[in-house]
């Protein structure tokens, strides 16, 4: 792996931005921000969704231009013509999304657009010894061979940024790199960051999971609404201050008050319930408006556990719902019965990005808004009005599509959606995945107050800060199998990682271990 | 004050014409250009006959054009509409020859529904392997084209099924060329078909249904929609929209030969996509298929009035349409 050292002394900045702003049309986006990057330190942006975080990386990794201001490298204004011309000056973005093509194996992915050739032939064993050589300074061990379709999300982070760094770099911008992480895979991603810096590279790290930030960054700065807020050392600021300045306000009232909500009666029996491959002698109980949690690593089975009970996977096992015992062969069944469950996957499996809200809102329950076959779409149009204002889907206008509304409004939308189904029972699957914070509060307080109204809700989630914040009993998933159930007092993110990876670990060192 | 309210009324206006959706403006756009391009290189391109003469001979494309509508909109792909007409015809005419019932106008009546029959089974064909067999439209209604034409040869031995019956002839004729109200018959099933899709399309939920789920299966079947039944009665409205053509087919030339519907999966095609139907799916426009397939019928019309481009050029020229459209949708799209 390459790695320049800086020629300059340690304190010019490598890179710098001066003053820069962005406009789309009329809309000022990002007005002027300036920071510097240090060679050798980690300088971490955090900020809301819609703060401006992934415009100011676009600007700083040549994807965009600035409207006003300048980039600086080495004390040098540069104009980037693109991003290309970014990494040939030692800039390297690793993306938020994975971009490999899974039928590829590794080093074809890590190789991609630059193989190395004998001759006229691709020089296959040398690019996946190089390869292997490079995920292994990563901390891994991966097969150069494998397809990338086999892997892990997890790993495939870590091929796609041993990708990245195949580039000589000098700063590297890693944007929302954990967000589909746990905490022990983001643990060694943290790591690998470290190294990067202890080497010299400058590193612009962004993120809004807090605790991590204050693990690894040296400098932090606070975006909000498109400014800067502060640019402070890490040392002087603890994660509460962080989300007071990223939020702008208190965030103690983030979750609503816990009530008692739970009664006695359960309205959904679930006992030795298969999906195959992916969960396996499920056993658990609902009960009349409860909340309950599923914690768990990512592909621990929650998302298939939960898939296969309402029909949408080949599943067997027992389910006892409302007292009888029943079987879902399709969704259409489980949604008749008044089980509704909404996928994490809001963008590929929720909405339909290229059709309007309206189209969205009504599409599980077109038969209520039909007359013999004829919609009638006076009436889509007040259920649509009656959504906006109930569930505060904020939408410049109406005729909108699904795809041009923020994460949070997506949520918003499919959960209205889902909510005419007129459900008894509500499966959240990621409740407030890539959505700001303000967003999140009033997902909090819808799903407490479906509890409050004697539904029951399951929600499982990869924060378990959300789970202890909402739930009043958590069940926990590994490998396949429910292991543990927290509840009252236990539920600690502690208590969750022990019955989620099965190793005794002490959380506080968790995020910490190494940075000394 | 009255010069402000002039001024938002203009600027809505901009707005509305801003707003309005390039792709599905685009075909007729193109269609004026025709008129235009007709106009200029023959004064009797113009002319009422002239148009409704090629209209009438659109209307087999543009009604199988309009199943094909529901199929590419719902995602999938029908090459087999040709071989399927071909198949339809043979079996219809074999019908009508068998001379089964008495009466002519009875033996035709049951013929028609013989023929929207064998249509229908054939879409539901397509269908089925389709989605219970989870296979590639492609390369099952690949697999199906060469079963319908092979199998009508078959049937005709090599040759041809015509029409024997010279009373049965002169009874169906006018379906082709006989006219109602001062328009041709066939324009007025074009319209007839146009305003039924339209309303299954843009109306019903099942229409609904066919959007959802070209545009995103998983979607479709996470909101608890039959996803396969949906796709299925698509190729079955498809075989019907085939037997329809057929049925106004047959009297212009009173035979199905070996050459039958050769390439008109090309021209239907062709016509749903320059009509501004994503070939992706999710997107469907009725009036824009039916306005390509004129557009198609206009392209050869002018080639044989002008003499420029040999008429034997025209399946070139309506090959390089369809890719021509397809970069216009493009850009169009980039813009929005």
């Amino acid at each position: 792996m390459a790695t320049n050292q800086p020629l300059n002394a340690p304190n010019v900045p490598v890179l710098e931005a001066r003053g820069i702003a962005k406009a789309f049309g009329p809309v000022e986006v990002l007005t002027d921000i300036s920071l510097t990057i240090m060679p050798g330190e980690v300088h971490a942006i955090i900020g809301e969704n819609g703060a401006g975080k992934s415009t100011l990386m676009k600007l700083l990794s040549g994807h965009l231009k600035p409207t006003r201001g300048s980039v600086a490298i080495d004390n040098e204004p540069v104009s980037f013509a693109g991003p290309v011309d970014a990494e040939h000056r030692g800039l390297v973005l690793v993306h938020q999304e994975i971009l490999l093509a899974p039928d590829l194996t590794v080093a074809q992915n890590i190789f991609m657009g630059r193989e190395l050739k004998r001759g006229l032939m691709v020089n296959d064993r040398e690019m996946n010894r190089q390869s292997a050589e490079a995920v292994r300074s990563l901390g891994a061990e991966i097969d150069p061979t494998t397809q990338i379709a086999r892997l892990s999300i997890a790993r495939r982070q870590l091929v796609q940024i041993a990708r990245a760094l195949q580039v000589p770099h000098r700063v590297v911008i890693f944007d929302e790199p954990t967000a589909s992480l746990t905490p022990i895979e983001t643990d060694a991603l943290l790591k690998v960051i470290r190294d990067l810096r202890d080497k010299g590279v400058a590193i612009l790290y962004i993120s809004h999971r807090l605790p991590e930030v204050a693990a690894i960054a040296d400098r932090i700065t606070v975006l909000r609404d498109g400014k800067l807020i502060a640019t402070r050392n890490a040392s002087e600021l603890q994660p509460v201050d962080m989300a007071r300045l990223m939020v702008g306000r208190d965030m103690s009232k983030l979750y609503p008050e816990r009530e008692d909500t739970a009664a006695h009666e359960t309205v959904l029996d679930v006992k030795n319930f298969d999906v195959p491959g992916y969960a396996r002698d499920a056993s658990f109980s609902l009960r009349k408006g409860e909340i309950l949690g599923f914690a768990g690593l990512i592909g621990a089975g929650r998302t298939e556990l939960l898939e296969g009970i309402v029909g949408l996977r080949t599943a067997h096992g027992q389910i006892v719902f409302n007292g009888k015992p029943t079987k879902f062969n399709t969704v259409r069944d489980s949604m008749a019965a008044g089980i509704v469950y909404l996928s994490e996957d809001r963008k590929g499996k929720g909405l339909l990005l290229a059709q309007d809200l309206r189209t969205n809102l009504t599409l599980a329950t077109l038969d209520k808004f039909s007359k013999g076959p004829l919609i009638e779409r006076k009436r889509e149009d007040q259920s649509l009005d009656k959504a906006i204002s109930d569930f505060d889907i904020r939408a410049r206008r109406r005729d909108l599509l699904a795809g041009q509304l923020s994460g949070g409004n997506q949520q918003k939308l499919l959960l209205a959606k889902m909510m005419l189904l007129e459900p008894s029972i509500v499966i959240i699957d990621e409740p407030t995945r890539g959505i700001d914070i303000g967003t999140k509060e009033q997902i909090y307080k819808f799903i407490a107050d479906l509890a409050k109204a004697g539904k029951s809700v399951i929600v499982i989630s990869s924060e378990m800060q959300e789970l202890i914040g909402i739930c009043h009993r958590i069940l926990v998933m590994r490998s396949s199998r429910i292991v543990g159930e927290v509840t009252g007092d236990a539920m600690t993110e502690e208590e969750i990682v022990v019955h989620a990876t099965g190793v005794k670990i002490n959380e506080a060192e968790l995020y910490s271990a190494g940075n000394a | 004050m009255s010069d402000s309210t002039t001024n938002t009324d203009t600027r809505g206006f901009a707005r509305k014409l801003a707003d309005l959706d390039m792709t599905a403006v685009a075909p007729f756009l193109a269609l004026a250009a025709l008129f235009v391009l007709g106009a200029l290189i023959n004064p009797n391109f113009l002319s009422i006959d002239n148009l409704l003469n090629v209209l009438t001979r659109s209307s087999f494309i543009a009604i199988i054009a309009v199943g094909a509508t529901f199929v590419i909109s719902a995602g999938g792909l029908d090459l087999s509409v040709g071989s399927m007409a071909a198949l339809v015809a043979g079996i219809m005419l074999l019908f009508l020859n068998s001379a089964a019932i008495d009466g002519d106008m009875a033996m035709l009546c049951v013929g028609v529904v013989v023929a929207i029959g064998v249509g229908a089974l054939a879409g539901l064909l397509n269908g089925a392997v389709i989605t219970i067999g989870r296979i590639e439209p492609f390369i099952v209604t690949l697999g199906t084209m060469a079963i319908f034409r092979s199998v009508t040869i078959w049937l005709a031995d090599g040759g041809s099924i015509a029409m024997k019956s010279t009373s049965m002839r002169a009874l169906f004729r006018p379906v082709y060329t006989g006219t109602f109200i001062g328009l041709p018959i066939p324009v007025w099933i074009i319209a007839v078909v146009g305003i039924l899709a339209a309303f299954i399309l843009y109306k019903t939920s099942f229409g609904r249904h066919v959007i959802a789920v070209g545009s995103n299966e998983d979607v479709a079947k996470y909101s608890g929609i039959h996803v396969n039944r949906v796709r299925a009665m698509t190729y079955v409205l498809q075989g019907i929209c085939v037997a329809i053509a057929v049925i106004v087919y047959i009297p212009r030339l009173g035979a199905a030969t070996t050459t039958t519907g050769m390439l008109w999966e090309l021209q239907a095609i062709t016509a749903v996509v320059i009509g501004g139907t994503a070939l992706r799916g999710g997107v469907g426009r009725i009036w824009g298929t039916i306005c390509g397939a004129f557009m198609l019928e206009i392209v050869g019309n002018i080639m044989v009035l002008s003499n420029i481009v040999s008429e034997y050029l025209i399946g070139a020229v309506q090959g390089t349409i369809i890719i021509i459209a397809m970069l216009v949708q493009r850009t169009l799209q980039k813009k929005k």
